[in-house]
Protein backbone atom coordinates (compact mmCIF):
# COMPACT_ATOMS: atom_id res chain seq x y z
CA UNK A 1 0.00 0.00 0.00
CA UNK A 2 1.32 3.08 -0.77
CA UNK A 3 0.76 5.62 1.96
CA UNK A 4 0.41 9.60 1.81
CA UNK A 5 2.87 11.42 4.19
CA UNK A 6 2.74 14.91 5.48
CA UNK A 7 6.15 16.41 7.56
CA UNK A 8 5.72 20.10 8.41
CA UNK A 9 8.01 22.08 10.89
CA UNK A 10 6.31 25.49 11.43
CA UNK A 11 5.82 28.00 14.10
CA UNK A 12 2.40 28.64 13.27
CA UNK A 13 -0.08 26.90 15.18
CA UNK A 14 -2.36 23.96 13.68
CA UNK A 15 -6.15 22.49 12.80
CA UNK A 16 -5.64 18.39 14.16
CA UNK A 17 -9.16 18.09 12.59
CA UNK A 18 -8.56 19.38 9.54
CA UNK A 19 -5.06 17.69 8.91
CA UNK A 20 -7.36 14.49 9.89
CA UNK A 21 -10.00 15.62 7.38
CA UNK A 22 -7.25 15.93 4.69
CA UNK A 23 -6.51 12.58 4.77
CA UNK A 24 -9.67 10.50 4.48
CA UNK A 25 -11.87 12.93 3.09
CA UNK A 26 -13.63 11.76 -0.32
CA UNK A 27 -11.91 7.94 0.33
CA UNK A 28 -14.28 5.22 1.63
CA UNK A 29 -11.65 2.19 2.75
CA UNK A 30 -10.05 4.88 5.71
CA UNK A 31 -11.77 2.66 8.51
CA UNK A 32 -10.03 4.10 11.46
CA UNK A 33 -7.97 7.61 12.06
CA UNK A 34 -5.85 8.00 15.02
CA UNK A 35 -4.93 11.99 16.39
CA UNK A 36 -2.46 12.38 19.04
CA UNK A 37 -1.85 16.51 20.18
CA UNK A 38 0.96 17.28 22.44
CA UNK A 39 0.00 20.21 24.49
CA UNK A 40 1.99 22.79 26.19
CA UNK A 41 1.02 22.78 29.77
CA UNK A 42 1.15 25.22 32.64
CA UNK A 43 3.74 23.84 34.62
CA UNK A 44 6.77 22.00 34.52
CA UNK A 45 7.82 19.82 37.60
CA UNK A 46 4.91 21.32 39.81
CA UNK A 47 6.35 25.09 39.10
CA UNK A 48 3.65 26.65 36.86
CA UNK A 49 5.29 28.20 33.39
CA UNK A 50 4.91 31.46 31.31
CA UNK A 51 5.30 29.58 27.98
CA UNK A 52 8.11 27.27 26.53
CA UNK A 53 10.27 27.50 23.74
CA UNK A 54 10.94 25.18 21.30
CA UNK A 55 14.43 25.13 19.85
CA UNK A 56 15.15 22.70 16.50
CA UNK A 57 17.59 21.56 13.97
CA UNK A 58 16.37 22.59 10.98
CA UNK A 59 16.91 20.38 7.69
CA UNK A 60 17.42 17.01 10.41
CA UNK A 61 14.48 17.93 12.35
CA UNK A 62 12.40 17.28 9.10
CA UNK A 63 14.73 14.43 7.81
CA UNK A 64 14.75 12.47 11.03
CA UNK A 65 10.72 12.41 11.31
CA UNK A 66 10.46 11.40 7.91
CA UNK A 67 12.48 8.34 8.37
CA UNK A 68 10.10 7.41 10.92
CA UNK A 69 7.23 7.84 8.81
CA UNK A 70 8.40 5.82 5.89
CA UNK A 71 9.14 3.24 8.80
CA UNK A 72 6.04 3.74 10.32
CA UNK A 73 4.40 3.04 6.62
CA UNK A 74 6.80 0.37 5.95
CA UNK A 75 5.61 -1.54 9.30
CA UNK A 76 1.61 -1.17 8.92
CA UNK A 77 -0.85 -0.90 6.59
CA UNK A 78 -1.24 2.85 6.75
CA UNK A 79 -3.18 5.54 4.30
CA UNK A 80 -2.03 8.38 5.85
CA UNK A 81 0.08 10.14 8.12
CA UNK A 82 0.52 13.63 8.96
CA UNK A 83 3.08 15.00 11.60
CA UNK A 84 3.50 18.40 11.98
CA UNK A 85 5.79 19.99 15.22
CA UNK A 86 5.61 23.32 15.97
CA UNK A 87 8.94 25.28 17.22
CA UNK A 88 9.59 28.49 18.27
CA UNK A 89 7.45 30.22 21.25
CA UNK A 90 4.25 28.62 22.58
CA UNK A 91 1.85 29.56 25.72
CA UNK A 92 0.30 27.11 28.11
CA UNK A 93 -2.71 25.47 26.29
CA UNK A 94 -1.19 25.98 22.87
CA UNK A 95 -0.14 22.93 20.62
CA UNK A 96 2.86 21.77 20.39
CA UNK A 97 3.16 19.10 17.84
CA UNK A 98 0.47 16.65 15.92
CA UNK A 99 0.59 13.03 14.66
CA UNK A 100 -2.39 12.16 12.43
CA UNK A 101 -2.11 8.07 11.54
CA UNK A 102 -5.33 6.52 9.13
CA UNK A 103 -5.74 3.20 8.17
CA UNK A 104 -8.71 0.72 7.48
CA UNK A 105 -8.64 -0.79 11.01
CA UNK A 106 -7.85 0.88 14.23
CA UNK A 107 -5.06 -1.41 15.19
CA UNK A 108 -2.66 -0.22 12.89
CA UNK A 109 -3.24 3.43 13.21
CA UNK A 110 -3.04 3.37 16.95
CA UNK A 111 0.05 1.19 17.00
CA UNK A 112 1.74 4.17 14.02
CA UNK A 113 0.92 6.68 16.31
CA UNK A 114 2.46 5.27 19.38
CA UNK A 115 5.20 4.42 17.54
CA UNK A 116 6.04 7.59 15.76
CA UNK A 117 5.50 9.44 19.58
CA UNK A 118 7.99 7.12 21.48
CA UNK A 119 10.63 8.25 18.15
CA UNK A 120 9.35 11.73 18.64
CA UNK A 121 10.23 12.42 21.88
CA UNK A 122 13.72 10.75 21.87
CA UNK A 123 15.40 11.24 18.14
CA UNK A 124 13.86 14.57 16.89
CA UNK A 125 15.93 17.24 17.36
CA UNK A 126 14.06 19.44 18.98
CA UNK A 127 14.53 21.15 22.69
CA UNK A 128 12.04 22.72 25.48
CA UNK A 129 12.97 25.77 27.39
CA UNK A 130 10.74 26.38 29.80
CA UNK A 131 9.99 30.30 31.37
CA UNK A 132 9.48 30.04 35.03
CA UNK A 133 9.72 32.55 37.72
CA UNK A 134 13.57 32.15 38.40
CA UNK A 135 14.42 32.07 35.06
CA UNK A 136 14.56 29.58 31.82
CA UNK A 137 15.58 26.28 32.12
CA UNK A 138 16.00 23.50 29.56
CA UNK A 139 13.60 20.91 30.27
CA UNK A 140 15.50 17.50 30.51
CA UNK A 141 15.00 14.06 28.70
CA UNK A 142 13.22 11.68 30.80
CA UNK A 143 14.67 7.91 31.13
CA UNK A 144 10.84 6.66 30.58
CA UNK A 145 11.16 8.49 26.83
CA UNK A 146 14.09 5.93 26.10
CA UNK A 147 12.22 2.99 27.65
CA UNK A 148 8.95 3.85 25.29
CA UNK A 149 11.29 3.90 22.12
CA UNK A 150 12.82 0.41 23.31
CA UNK A 151 9.49 -1.05 22.95
CA UNK A 152 9.56 -0.93 19.51
CA UNK A 153 12.91 -3.06 18.45
CA UNK A 154 13.44 -6.43 17.74
CA UNK A 155 13.13 -7.48 21.73
CA UNK A 156 10.34 -5.35 22.29
CA UNK A 157 7.12 -6.36 23.14
CA UNK A 158 4.73 -4.75 20.41
CA UNK A 159 6.64 -6.58 17.54
CA UNK A 160 3.38 -9.25 17.91
CA UNK A 161 1.25 -6.41 17.54
CA UNK A 162 2.75 -5.99 13.73
CA UNK B 1 46.58 17.72 8.04
CA UNK B 2 43.93 19.47 9.10
CA UNK B 3 40.26 19.33 7.85
CA UNK B 4 37.62 21.94 8.16
CA UNK B 5 34.07 21.07 9.64
CA UNK B 6 31.37 23.18 9.86
CA UNK B 7 30.78 22.44 13.98
CA UNK B 8 26.79 23.27 15.26
CA UNK B 9 25.49 23.47 18.40
CA UNK B 10 21.68 23.51 20.46
CA UNK B 11 20.17 24.07 23.49
CA UNK B 12 22.57 24.25 26.37
CA UNK B 13 25.74 23.34 24.37
CA UNK B 14 24.80 26.49 22.19
CA UNK B 15 24.28 28.70 25.36
CA UNK B 16 27.62 27.39 27.28
CA UNK B 17 29.97 27.60 24.16
CA UNK B 18 28.50 30.91 23.47
CA UNK B 19 27.37 30.54 19.64
CA UNK B 20 25.26 28.68 17.31
CA UNK B 21 28.02 27.48 14.76
CA UNK B 22 31.55 27.54 13.72
CA UNK B 23 33.83 26.40 10.74
CA UNK B 24 36.86 24.76 12.91
CA UNK B 25 40.01 23.47 11.89
CA UNK B 26 40.53 19.95 13.46
CA UNK B 27 43.79 18.73 13.79
CA UNK B 28 45.05 15.51 12.34
CA UNK B 29 44.57 12.93 14.79
CA UNK B 30 41.27 13.69 15.87
CA UNK B 31 39.42 10.72 14.33
CA UNK B 32 36.19 10.11 15.94
CA UNK B 33 33.53 12.08 17.28
CA UNK B 34 34.20 11.29 21.27
CA UNK B 35 38.14 13.18 19.64
CA UNK B 36 36.71 15.90 18.77
CA UNK B 37 34.47 16.77 21.71
CA UNK B 38 37.83 15.94 23.75
CA UNK B 39 39.28 18.49 21.23
CA UNK B 40 36.89 21.27 21.80
CA UNK B 41 36.74 20.99 25.45
CA UNK B 42 40.57 21.79 25.61
CA UNK B 43 39.64 24.91 23.75
CA UNK B 44 38.75 27.09 26.21
CA UNK B 45 36.83 27.75 29.12
CA UNK B 46 33.46 27.79 27.75
CA UNK B 47 34.02 24.57 25.39
CA UNK B 48 35.36 22.69 28.83
CA UNK B 49 32.23 23.79 30.20
CA UNK B 50 29.91 22.46 27.29
CA UNK B 51 31.53 19.12 27.09
CA UNK B 52 32.36 18.65 30.78
CA UNK B 53 30.13 15.44 30.88
CA UNK B 54 30.56 14.31 26.89
CA UNK B 55 28.38 10.89 27.87
CA UNK B 56 25.18 13.45 28.04
CA UNK B 57 25.83 15.11 24.58
CA UNK B 58 24.71 13.80 21.33
CA UNK B 59 26.00 13.91 17.90
CA UNK B 60 24.90 14.04 14.72
CA UNK B 61 27.21 14.23 11.29
CA UNK B 62 25.35 15.50 8.19
CA UNK B 63 21.76 15.76 9.87
CA UNK B 64 21.99 11.75 11.08
CA UNK B 65 22.45 10.92 14.23
CA UNK B 66 25.71 9.25 14.92
CA UNK B 67 27.52 7.26 18.49
CA UNK B 68 30.59 8.73 19.70
CA UNK B 69 32.57 6.06 17.41
CA UNK B 70 31.99 7.21 14.59
CA UNK B 71 34.58 8.47 12.15
CA UNK B 72 34.47 12.28 11.29
CA UNK B 73 36.11 11.43 8.27
CA UNK B 74 33.71 12.09 5.42
CA UNK B 75 31.87 14.55 7.22
CA UNK B 76 30.87 18.29 6.48
CA UNK B 77 28.99 19.12 9.18
CA UNK B 78 28.75 17.93 13.05
CA UNK B 79 26.23 19.01 15.78
CA UNK B 80 26.61 18.54 19.10
CA UNK B 81 23.74 18.40 21.66
CA UNK B 82 21.86 17.14 24.50
CA UNK B 83 19.12 14.51 24.88
CA UNK B 84 16.16 15.72 22.66
CA UNK B 85 13.10 16.84 24.26
CA UNK B 86 10.56 17.28 21.52
CA UNK B 87 7.18 16.00 20.92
Amino acid sequence: MSTITNVRIQSEPFDVAAEASKLTRGRTDAGAVVTFTGICRGDENGEPIAALTLEHYPGMAETEIERHVAEAAARWPLIGITVIHRYGRILPGDDIMMVVTVSSHRAAAFAAADFLMDYLKTRAPFWKQVEKADGKIWVEAKAADDEAAGRWTSSGKHQAAE
Amino acid sequence: MSKTLKVRYFAWVRERVGKPDEDVQVPAGVVTVGDLMTWLASRGEEYAHAFENPKVIRAAIDRAHVKPQASIGGAAEIAFFPPMTGG
